[in-house]
């Protein structure tokens, strides 16, 4: 699994951070604030981190909100300045949808982020999607304000680009 | 991948039956028939937009005095036959089992003339008469079903005869019988479900490949928890699942054989593939493949991997179903704005919207009648198994919770099985069924939870 180093850095980030939010297996990060305040831009947790690898939807919906264009405007301009040529993005749904429907809704997400990434200059060939549907929610609990978090499109840096 | 093979496919199965006949229309038949029938709405019934129905039926009375055996081994098996049939029975709510400590007579043999006086004395409608014998590994079970209230037999003796570890599906194949036999409807009790165990944390959910009976029995997993695994679906001969696995990091649909234990993989096809199912003459798959993140509908020879794609635009085309006769595909589909549930040539084509009600619906999963159609919808938060017509008149709603969601038809078309997920951070799914009518809601008890369930064909 190649996230995997990922995951376990991302775990890392988060004990030391004291985090009490729960991490899903394939679960990013957005958070805003910075304990890694000397963290290498370079580095995939400041990806995740300060850049942002999150950005949410409304239900139903896989349009890009324009607060999110900002997000991904940078993970373009990121991406680009550190030759990263091997990026996932990971689509999902909340709990309130059929599985198979929320499966073609993550990869309406999934495109919706690469779509744009590829308008902002990042050659397609390094983009690839994925859908987990409704099956590994970041919040667990049954409320809007946990389905609208899970309502999300990763962004993923594969370890050996 | 393949853990543990299901043994029950491997065995030999030589299930015999004998001098069936249905000779005798039980009196009650009509009443059932009647009361089966109640939940149906009629063309002068207004439309029930939630109909959760739980209307009573009163059992019918039955009785199993002790089937009758020569040597102590037959009659722990008998005695395992007649626990399983009763259970089978009772499960329907159709049926109410008449305690043995009442009855008057007993049965020295399944010949003898029946007493029906000393049955009708402690209200037994139904009596059931038995001869269980075990030689060299073989189950051989004699019996008949008696109407005590019009004195008469209901089909004249029956045999099954089966190795001594198909005991279980024996004893299905009895109570199938008498469900019939009663009823007039088919079969379902001689069957399997496939469906997805999971455990853990709902953010970190397992989810395992898994087997059973139609009751819960003989639980066998067919996957590790290393990938999820979702959604199986049975081959119309009950010998092979399509699933969809997360196996190589991307949602992807595999063919089981359940006899040989060998995985197909379909690398001819694109992108991510999901939600599969099989032809009714078994030669095709019909999937979702989702390829530059628009979902369409596919059909795949598995004979000479032709391919044919019945659905083309942007909207998500998913969940297909064949009708039984294999001319028609329901699916649902968002391209009216929001999902709904459609109809449309096996070959594809223009398509029919016939879902009309209020929220939306999904996976559509048609009879096999013919006649209707199951679906889940969702609306004002909650979700509901419901049944219309193929047309998509005559919409009913079975149920309602938070979370009731993928149904899937008993080969008799009269029970539905679903999953009912809880709410909250230990929100959890499980197995139920419910009757068509909305009657018998049922959960089934496992010991992990559960979702995703497909019920087989009758077993051969």
């Amino acid at each position: 699994m190649k996230y995997k180093k990922i995951t376990v850095l991302i775990s890392i980030f988060l004990i030391i951070s004291s985090c009490s939010e729960t991490n899903g297996l394939f679960g990013g990060k957005g958070t805003s604030n910075d304990p890694f305040a000397s963290i290498s831009q370079t580095s995939l947790d400041f990806f995740s981190s300060e850049v942002g690898d999150t950005i949410l939807f409304k239900v139903n919906q896989s349009v890009i909100e324009p607060d999110y264009r900002k997000v991904l405007d940078t993970q373009a301009k990121w991406i680009k300045e550190n030759n990263i040529t091997s990026i996932t993005i990971e689509g999902h749904a909340d709990e309130q949808g059929t599985r198979e429907y929320n499966l073609a809704l993550g990869a309406r997400r999934a495109t919706a982020v690469r779509n744009y990434l590829v308008s902002k200059g990042v050659p397609d060939s390094n983009l690839s999607i994925v859908t987990y549907g409704k099956e590994r929610p970041l919040r667990i609990c049954s409320e809007e304000s946990c389905w609208s978090k899970n309502r999300r499109a990763i962004t993923i840096i594969d370890n050996n680009s | 991948m393949i853990k543990t093979r299901n043994k029950f496919f491997t065995e030999k199965l030589n299930l015999q039956e004998y001098v069936f006949c249905n000779c005798f229309r039980f009196l009650i038949f009509f009443l059932l028939t009647f009361q089966f029938n109640y939940g149906y709405p009629q063309e002068n019934v207004p439309e029930l937009d939630i109909d959760v129905t739980e209307g009573i039926i009163d059992p019918i009375p039955i009785a199993f005095p002790n089937f009758i055996t020569n040597d102590y081994s037959s009659s722990i098996t008998a005695k395992e036959i007649i626990k399983i049939v009763k259970n089978d029975l009772i499960n329907t709510s159709l049926f109410r089992i008449v305690p043995e400590d009442s009855y008057i007579s007993e049965l020295t043999s399944i010949d003898a003339p029946v007493r029906f006086a000393d049955w009708r004395a402690i209200n037994t409608d139904l009596l059931v008469s038995a001869n269980v014998s075990v030689n060299n590994e073989i189950i051989t079970i004699k019996f008949r079903l008696w109407d005590v209230v019009g004195q008469s037999e209901i089909f004249k003796g029956v045999q099954f005869q089966g190795p001594s570890n198909s005991i279980r599906r024996i004893a299905h194949k009895v109570s199938d019988l008498i469900y019939s036999g009663v009823t007039g409807e088919g079969n379902y009790f001689d069957t399997r479900i496939a469906f997805i165990s999971e455990r853990g944390p709902k953010n970190n959910r397992t989810k395992r490949l898994a087997i059973m009976d139609q009751d819960g029995a003989n639980l066998t997993f067919l996957s590790d928890s290393k990938s999820i695994i979702l959604a199986p679906r049975f081959s119309p001969d009950a010998r092979k699942i399509l699933y969809t696995s997360y196996e190589t990091g991307k949602p992807r649909v595999y063919l089981m054989d359940l006899i040989s234990g060998k995985l197909r993989s379909f690398p001819e096809l694109p992108g991510m593939t999901f939600a599969p199912r099989f032809s009714p003459d078994g030669r095709k798959i019909i999937l979702s493949i989702t390829e530059n993140g628009n979902t369409d509908i596919y059909t795949l020879n598995l004979a000479n991997n032709s391919k044919n794609r019945l659905t083309k635009n942007v909207a998500i085309d998913t969940a297909p179903s064949y009708s039984p006769n294999g001319n028609y595909v329901v699916f649902e589909s968002d391209r009216g704005g929001n999902q709904q549930i459609y109809v449309m040539s096996s070959k594809g084509g223009k398509a029919k919207r016939i879902s009309f009600g209020e929220g939306r619906y999904g996976t559509p999963v048609w009879s096999p009648r013919g006649d209707m159609i199951a679906f889940t919808k969702m609306h004002k938060g909650n979700f509901h198994i419901g049944v219309m017509r193929k047309d998509g008149t005559q919409e009913r709603l079975l149920t309602k919770a938070f979370i009731d969601e993928g149904p899937t038809w008993a080969p008799n078309g009269r029970i539905l099985m679903f999953f009912r997920e809880t709410a909250g951070v230990n929100g959890a799914p499980s197995l139920y069924t419910i009757e068509v009518t909305g009657r018998n809601l049922r959960k089934i008890e496992l010991s992990s939870f559960a979702s995703d369930p497909s019920w087989s064909p009758l077993l051969k």
